[in-house]
């Protein structure tokens, strides 16, 4: 039968056409999600650029159109209701009429926008023609399923075309991390998904707006969705203002300039970034670059994931492989897109290593990427990704450190090498309800509180910024204490000893003591990885981050304490954990990964910020600096001497320079004495396989072959059969404690 | 011609080796993995990063967990200087981290001033306060 089949002419394209219009589902299109590049130019952009090519004059009418884009962001910030607008995780952006991100605005979240690429795409090609959706003036989209194109589905975002005479000219977007989208936990960002339905709010690209007016029954619907009706409502309706100020300047411009000379700009930032990129990359050294790390947990249970990454620089490319990373878990949500790892590394160019190129996605054109697919960094479409953090930001901080190992040696740099940024969001979710009676779920502003990376020749920043949004905010305490029921007792206090060590340390993280007061109903959640293996190095002899538990005291309500007998209390985790000030509670530590629980009035939820890797030698760094750090109390005695050796008198805090000298020169021998030569030490220490010890996932000494929890069974990478499905952790629990009883009941105990 | 490759190391590109960048002991072929000229020690996680609660109560007590997490520190034979830090699974073979088209670095190189020390790059210059 076959060649009677084949289908040649006008009689294909009736098959296309007939295909295309019975299609029964319109799921994410492979050919949109699978391309982070640049759109061809168009014929209208061509004939505009032949019209419009003075770079001065396009550059002018750029900045122009970026003014308007910043203005619009201060917009979103200000108006918008979600903690994540009001702290800078947002943005708002212009697209090509392709739908290629041209301009975001100068603060807020690049990985945001350089996504909302894909749902444009995806409207320009599926519903422009459908009769029964079509794009008109004054139509606004709305998106938040991350498959179509967005870093986690927490995020909304909304987009406009901009019409020009009747025809789009370009888009405008605006992106929230909204919080709260009606998961099956409060937040929107839940570890408890085992399935991308309990994932919450599942939004395709759809219309949501008409003649800029917002549909009050998709409205209706999207409220009754989710447990924060209101803020559903007000962001939706500041996201579209905030699209519609982009709108206003893109028009003024078009009147000022033409529009020849606004679709001009629009196309040749793209272009301009693209080959500026490509200059710079000739910049640095050809070879490969290569670094694994590993999470150490699921957001359900601890288990080893490896993340592989072998950066390969040749000519004007650059190449990310992340082949041999581990397998998908398909049933948790520690999974992460692959447009969320290229999305997160556009930040990584666009804000720490070349922070004076234009903001587009146009940084990203001459970058590719490689995958198993599926893996968990590429996991197929069924597949939970709701906490793509978990490892998105693994894989982001592996680009980092690949990056500086490359970028060192460049004599001409456009900002400085960076040891590793703090990556994990070490800040907890709440939800329930409030002392004003409302229902709430979100995050607390200290997301953005990640210490700094050290720098050659200066210490990282404490509590500095998180590494997608690096002008954000970690907000105000007591206005945010206004409007949930729980205070920080112990807030924004650096730990003492939360050190990333180094020639130049990391910035330090910050510990928060929280308690809940004044509601009966409210609980936290904590999803983040590092308690038992850390989440980054330091860089080129500089350490990384310690491990970060959640530690926690019951049966006591702080509240009651503070007012009896204040003088009990003690301000820091390690004061109340290792002195147990309270007699009659319960004190525990755990993995930073708590499912939502309700919380007790007055019971201690405690965790701290993570710190940013150490840069160099520690033995190099300036005693005075050490000193410093003691004094701030940074740091205790144990670590000035253990890992700084710094010979001082503790009373004056006065530095004895010889015995320090002597110490440090003692401390290097014994360094050497202590270690073997590379190749012996390899011969006793390289394992054929992991230890057993713990169930681990990926590659191991071959990017190909990858464990799936079992040290003793291989699989070819992308071809793990079965798919890895984790057991429910209570089930474990229940499977051990029943065969711990079975035991005691064979040997005759009762 | 000397390139200032990491903070730790330096190429020599005449002799094309690898070597500390605090002492100029040379390390080997820069063709082949900088680490085979260096020391190597395997740490306890705790060792660094000692545990700020108390052990002997506690299970998570900021200390990474040496059964997931061993630090492997590299360093100078001559003088000492830690050159790397490497946190692996236990048993889990050391990255070859930097692995270099040593011809193109030359060719690259054959084009630029050679330089006395490292560039850090700009400075930073905080913006002046508008209010």
């Amino acid at each position: 039968m076959g060649d009677d089949m084949d289908i040649t002419g006008a009689a294909s394209g009736a098959v296309d056409a007939f295909l295309s219009e019975t299609n029964l589902y319109l799921a994410p299109d492979p050919v949109i999600m699978n391309n982070h590049g640049l759109e061809p130019r168009t014929a209208y952009e061509d004939e505009c650029i032949a019209k419009e090519s003075d770079p001065v004059r396009l550059e002018i009418v750029r900045e122009r159109i970026l003014a308007g884009v910043n203005e619009s962001f201060e917009m979103l910030e200000n108006m918008g209701a979600a903690p994540g607008a009001k702290w800078g995780d947002c943005v708002s952006a212009v697209y090509t009429e392709s739908g290629d991100l041209s301009l975001a605005s100068s603060g807020g979240v690049v990985i945001f926008c350089n996504l909302v690429q894909y749902p444009i795409k995806f409207i320009r090609k599926y519903w422009s023609k459908d009769k029964t959706v079509g794009i008109r003036e004054g139509d606004v989209f709305i998106v938040n399923d991350a498959r179509y194109g967005q870093a986690h589905n927490t995020d909304q975002s909304m987009m406009m075309p901009v019409f020009h005479e009747g025809k789009i000219v370009a888009w405008a977007g605006a992106t929230v991390h909204e919080g709260e989208n009606g998961a099956i936990e409060p937040g929107g960002m839940p570890s408890l998904a085992e399935q991308i339905w309990d994932e919450g709010l599942k939004m395709s690209p759809f219309k949501v707006a008409e003649n800029y007016t917002l549909r009050r029954d998709l409205v209706t619907f999207l409220q009754n969705s989710v447990r924060e009706p209101k803020l559903q409502y007000a962001d939706m309706k500041v996201k579209m203002y905030v699209c519609r100020r982009i709108e206003t300047r893109i028009h003024e411009a078009i009147a000022e300039y033409g529009v020849e000379a606004v679709v001009a700009a629009l196309r040749m930032n793209l272009e301009d970034t693209d080959a500026e990129v490509r200059r710079r990359l000739k910049e640095w050294p050809d070879g490969t670059v290569r670094h694994s790390w590993w999470t150490d947990g699921t957001l359900r249970e601890n288990v080893q994931i490896k993340i592989n990454l072998e950066l390969t620089k040749k000519g004007d490319e650059l190449t990310f492989d992340y082949r041999g990373s581990s397998p998908e878990f398909t049933n948790r949500s520690n999974n992460s897109l692959d447009i969320t790892v290229k999305g997160m590394l556009a930040q990584l160019f666009l804000t720490f290593i070349w922070p004076d190129i234009p903001r587009n996605q146009g940084v990203l054109a001459p970058v590719n990427f490689i995958f198993d697919n599926p893996s968990v960094l590429k996991p197929g479409f069924g597949t939970p990704s709701a906490q793509s953090m978990m490892t998105v930001f693994t894989a982001w901080s592996a680009g980092q450190v690949a990056t500086m190992k490359f970028l060192y040696s460049n004599p001409h740099k456009y900002t400085r090498v960076l040891a590793p940024w703090f990556n994990m969001i070490n800040t907890f979710l709440f939800g329930g309800l409030t002392q004003h009676g409302e229902m709430v779920g979100n995050v607390c502003a200290d997301i953005n509180g990640m210490g700094g990376g050290a720098l050659a020749d200066r210490d990282g920043e404490h509590g500095c910024a998180p590494i997608f949004a690096t002008m954000s905010d970690i907000g105000e305490q007591e206005f945010i204490e206004e409007e949930v029921p729980f205070i920080q007792i112990v807030s924004k206090k650096m730990m003492k000893d939360n050190q990333g060590f180094g020639r130049q340390r990391g910035g330090m993280g910050y510990q928060m003591v929280l308690a809940m007061r004044d509601s009966d109903a409210f609980g936290f959640m904590l999803t983040a990885m590092g308690a038992k293996f850390p989440n980054i190095p330091g860089l080129f002899g500089g350490y990384g981050c310690p491990t970060y538990p959640l530690a926690r005291i019951r049966g006591v309500n702080v509240f009651e304490i503070l007012k009896k007998d204040p003088a009990s209390f003690r301000y820091s985790i390690e004061e109340l954990m290792n002195e147990r000030p309270f007699p009659d509670a319960q004190y525990s530590t755990h993995p930073m990964t708590l499912g939502y629980t309700l919380a007790q009035r007055g019971e201690l939820y405690m965790i701290a910020q993570g710190t940013g890797g150490g840069f160099g030698d520690p033995l190099e760094r300036a005693p005075a600096d050490v000193m410093r750090d003691m004094d701030e109390g940074l740091i205790s005695d144990d670590v000035a001497w253990r890992i700084y050796r710094v010979v001082y008198n503790k009373e004056t805090l006065h530095v004895d320079e010889d015995a320090t000298a002597k110490a440090r020169d003692e401390a290097r021998r014994e360094r050497i004495a202590k270690s073997k030569p590379f190749d012996a030490f390899c011969k006793e220490w390289v394992k054929d396989k992991p230890s057993g010890k713990v169930p681990y996932f990926g590659s191991w000494d071959d990017k190909t072959m990858v464990h799936a929890g079992d040290p003793d069974k291989l699989h070819p990478a992308g071809q793990v059969v079965p798919p890895v499905v984790m057991a429910h952790p209570l089930q474990v629990k229940i499977d051990k404690l029943e065969a711990e009883l079975a035991e005691c009941r064979k040997s005759g105990k009762r | 011609m000397k390139v200032f490759f990491t903070a730790a190391l330096t190429i020599d590109l005449d002799k094309e080796t690898w070597e500390c960048a605090g002492c100029g002991h040379e390390l080997g072929s820069a063709r082949d993995n900088y680490k085979k000229g260096l020391l190597v020690r395997d740490r306890e996680p705790s060792e660094i990063h000692a545990p700020i609660l108390d052990a002997e109560r506690y299970d998570f007590t900021f200390a990474p967990d040496g059964d997931w997490c061993r630090i492997l520190e590299y360093c100078c034979p001559e003088c000492g200087r830690l050159a790397e830090v490497e946190y692996l699974p236990p048993g889990h073979p050391p990255a070859h981290d930097i692995d270099l088209d040593i011809d193109a670095l030359k060719t690259q190189w054959a084009a630029r001033e050679p330089l006395s020390e490292p560039a850090l790059g700009p400075e930073f210059v905080a913006p002046t306060h508008s209010h």
